[in-house]
């Protein structure tokens, strides 16, 4: 059955909301309008106002009521139209969500799931662009996961539902069209553990989320050069799964970290840093990185393109990685 | 031209063309093309240099005759 | 204003190259077209030239380092300049030679006593990163010679062990340790030359008494020419590359083959009778017939003269003919011989020595390997009546002639021995198919059959 992510992520939500009647769907736009991306379309008409529920333009009350509603048993999914606005439930997030279960000793679990979309790509300008899960990934209590696929898409958000604790999801916006052949019977995913998207043997090219695609091409060019590279999608960012980092520079001894976010501070430094940590001795390179310019994404189609990771980036950095020999 | 300064042209002609070629101890019965890998320009050469240095002209109908170092040895033996 | 002299494009297909040796210091005068480098490229070692006139002001990039077309390799303070002015204090009105001002500019105390040595040894102790002031000369007058900066580059390994620095990766490092090697004295493959795990792995299965490759370059003493680098690494080199280029060439080229035996009686006669009358030095050799052939043919069938890049065939206004020439050390490299179906059958005898000449001397110049649009194999005479060659990417075909020799020959109902040879056509099938191939190996044969109008 080929079926796109967005129709997999509402298939997901869908079948959430008829399995569980604690599961309710709560965000800006999300009900009469269908989404800002039109993820819910359809599942207003279906399950009616008090289960896909339209908020206000105020992401720090949603969010907040999200919470509660997860301490008192519910099992809510908000949606957060676009990572930039996540910023203004920040204070929800880090010190609400993440921090009830440790603050009251064990005793109030927070069984939230937020969805948000997350980078650029699209001419959607310096607000409705950045790749921000990496600051997510960085507070303990959180778990960040970021579906690059079909399958994935389909399968984690009920994983997510039954976590007794907060979990992000981000959703790149370049993927709601992605289409590929789903079974029939796909289902629940886990989501704890990186999968290998495509094999080999001489260099590793560690990526998530938006940039899956693009990896997967730059490995298909590498290997019209005799490159043969392996290609890991983290899947989940939080907590990251390091046994797989490490299983695959073992193996190739050779890592290009591809991250939408900025370099700086980023994830891709901690994934660098983590190598070098545990598989120092095994590196015959240093670790590579591509990444987005330290800019505001900009607007301009030229300039966007300029300023996010490409096939060709990809490409240049595993061939540094190589050497001259291979 | 004696045996002994046919043979030293020779050699030299081959270490010329073929630095890589130890002519110490090489088997005379050795064919120029298919033991010591020379090519047709190898070969050229090797002719040029004979004309040269030996004075010895290897018309190209005689090529047939100089296949192997022995014979080529003789050859210029004859010739010069 | 400072102009770069930049790793240049020498093929099509060239991507990076390896900074061999530098053949120019700071301070020198160079010419455009002055050799500056020798860099190691995918196929073979050769001379690079600068784009302009001016002064060496910096190097910028270290030999071992792999460097991708285009990055700036060294500064050239156009004409006399800064770089070149004397101080302010200097005697203005003596001029000073070139070859004293070199070390002085090279020299880190102002003051030294510069001794005086040959072209080729500065070089070499430039090359051994040794100071020349610091070395003791044993020659007249205190003359620098070749055995005194071997001695002391010899003696610099004893005392201080590895002096020059030697990239090697971490993993390479604990490999090393573990299997025993001496990782500075292997060649690296990695990063800037950085030695890798694998370049350890290699050198500690060389180093076994069994293995059955053994070193290459070692059965005959040390390499009768003294090149830039060990002929026998730079025949594992240039096996590794041909291996890269000719696997990407089977993985993504589908090739197409075709075959016909061509008579090549009335060429032979006609070349015979021409030999007759020449000195030994202007005489020709069957495979510059064959090659003017292949170029005329080439002209005539432009789908299979050209490069096929970005996923589209590019066919080339010129044939730059491609000659497949075989290194004594092993491997094989074809360098261009340009506008080939224009030469008279002479010209293309005379290119076709200087190129093979210049290809087993290790000094091809750009002009010679750029860009073949089409190659021959047509050298291959040690036996093989037939030979079925792998396309050089980005080319699209390649042309193999085997050996020469008398067969059987029906014609007419009568059966006589003519002359003849076996032609094939490696091509791609992207391009061209065997419709167009056959045409191409038929006009190879109409042409030789007219030998007095090559």
């Amino acid at each position: 059955m080929e079926t796109t992510y967005r129709e997999a992520m509402r298939t997901a939500i869908r079948e959430a909301l008829l399995q569980d009647d604690r599961v309710f769907l709560m965000g800006e736009d999300v009900g009469a309008y269908g989404g800002c991306f039109a993820v819910s379309l359809g599942l207003f008409e279906e399950f009616g106002p008090e289960r896909i529920r339209d908020t206000p333009l105020s992401e720090s009350a949603f969010v907040g009521a999200g919470i509660g509603a997860a301490l008192n048993g519910m099992r809510p999914i908000v949606e957060i139209m676009t990572v930039n606005f996540s910023l203004l439930a920040l204070d929800q997030i880090v010190n609400n969500a993440a921090t009830l279960l440790h603050m009251s000793g064990g005793q109030f679990n927070v069984p939230l799931v937020i969805r948000t979309t997350t980078g650029a790509g699209r001419q959607l300008g310096a607000q409705h662009s950045h790749s921000l899960e990496g600051w997510f990934a960085h507070v303990p209590g959180l778990r960040i996961l970021t579906p690059a696929t079909v399958e994935d898409a389909r399968g984690m958000l009920w994983t997510a539902l039954e976590d007794p604790d907060p979990v992000l999801i981000f959703e790149h916006g370049s993927l709601y069209n992605l289409s590929s052949e789903l079974a029939e019977d796909a289902g629940p995913v886990d989501i704890h553990a990186a999968a290998v998207r495509r094999e080999g043997g001489d260099v590793s090219l560690i990526t998530y989320g938006g940039t899956l695609p693009l990896t997967l091409e730059a490995a298909d060019r590498l290997a019209a050069e005799g490159i043969e590279a392996e290609v890991l999608d983290l899947r989940t960012l939080r907590p990251l799964d390091d046994a797989a980092i490490l299983a695959t520079v073992v193996k190739t001894h050779r890592a290009v970290v591809v991250d939408e976010g900025w370099r700086s501070g980023s994830l891709s430094a901690e994934i660098s840093a983590r190598i070098t940590e545990s598989a120092f001795y095994e590196l015959d390179a240093p670790v590579g990185r591509v990444c987005s310019a330290e800019v505001p994404i900009p607007y301009a189609r030229d300039l966007e393109l300029a300023a996010l990771p490409s096939a060709e980036r990809v490409v240049a950095a595993a061939r540094q990685a190589v050497g001259g020999g291979g | 031209m004696n045996e002994h300064d046919a043979r030293a042209a020779v050699y030299a002609a081959i270490s010329q063309v073929a630095p890589d070629v130890e002519t110490d101890g090489l088997d005379d019965r050795s064919r120029l093309r298919q033991d010591l890998e020379l090519d047709s320009l190898d070969f050229l050469a090797l002719v040029e240099h004979l004309a040269r240095r030996a004075g010895v002209d290897v018309p190209e109908s005689d090529y047939g005759r100089v296949g192997t170092v022995a014979a080529l040895i003789a050859y210029v033996a004859e010739h010069a | 204003m400072v102009g770069e002299f930049r790793m240049p494009s020498l093929g099509a297909d060239m991507e990076r190259g390896t900074l061999v040796e530098w053949l120019v210091t700071p301070g020198d005068h160079v010419r455009r077209g002055d050799v500056m480098a020798t860099v190691d490229t995918e196929k073979t070692v050769m001379d690079v030239e600068s784009f302009e006139d001016g002064v060496i002001a910096e190097l910028l990039a270290a030999p071992g380092e792999t460097l991708t077309v285009g990055t700036p390799m060294a500064r050239i303070t156009p004409t006399p300049a800064s770089v070149m002015a004397p101080p302010a204090t200097a005697p203005v009105s003596t001029p000073v030679p070139e070859a004293e001002v070199e070390p002085e500019q090279t020299t880190p105390s102002p003051g030294a006593r510069v001794p005086s040595a040959t072209p080729p040894v500065r070089r070499l102790a430039r090359g051994l990163g040794l100071d020349l002031t610091r070395i003791t000369g044993t020659g007249k007058a205190g003359h620098v010679t070749r055995a005194d900066v071997e001695r002391a580059a010899a003696e610099q390994r004893t005392d201080a062990g590895a002096v020059r620095s030697v990239r090697v990766s971490p993993r390479a490092r604990r490999l090393a340790g573990e299997l025993g090697v001496d990782e500075a004295n292997v060649a690296g493959t990695g990063p800037h030359g950085a030695v890798t795990g694998g370049d350890i792995l290699r050198a500690a299965k060389g180093n076994e008494p069994t293995g059955a490759e053994g070193r290459p370059g070692a059965q005959n003493g040390p390499g009768p020419t003294p090149g830039p680098a060990d002929p026998g690494q730079r025949a594992t080199g240039l096996r590794r590359r041909i291996g890269t280029l000719m696997s990407r060439s089977k993985k993504t080229i589908p090739h197409y083959y075709l075959g016909t035996t061509i008579d090549l009686q009335a060429a032979l006669t006609w070349m015979h009778a021409v030999n007759a009358q020449r000195p030994v030095s202007t005489r020709l050799v069957p495979a510059a017939l064959l090659l003017k052939a292949s170029a005329l043919a080439a002209r005539q069938v432009p789908e299979l003269n050209g490069f096929y890049t970005e996923a589209r065939f590019r066919p080339s206004p010129v044939v730059h003919l491609g000659v497949a020439v075989a290194l004594r050390e092993g491997g094989l490299v074809a360098p261009a011989i340009h506008a080939a179906d224009t030469l008279t059958v002479d010209q293309m005898m005379e290119r076709l020595r200087d190129v093979v000449t210049r290809a087993r001397t290790g000094h091809l110049r750009r002009a010679e390997i750029a860009d073949p649009t089409l190659t021959v194999t047509a050298l291959g005479e040690l036996g093989v009546d037939t030979v079925y060659g792998v396309i050089y990417p980005p080319q699209v075909a390649l042309v193999g002639f085997g050996r020469v020799r008398e067969r059987p020959w029906a014609q007419d109902g009568m059966l006589t021995v003519h002359q003849a040879v076996n032609a094939t056509l490696s091509a791609d099938h992207r391009v061209s198919d065997g419709l167009r191939g056959g045409r191409f190996l038929d006009l190879i044969n109409d042409v030789l059959q007219r030998p007095e109008e090559l």
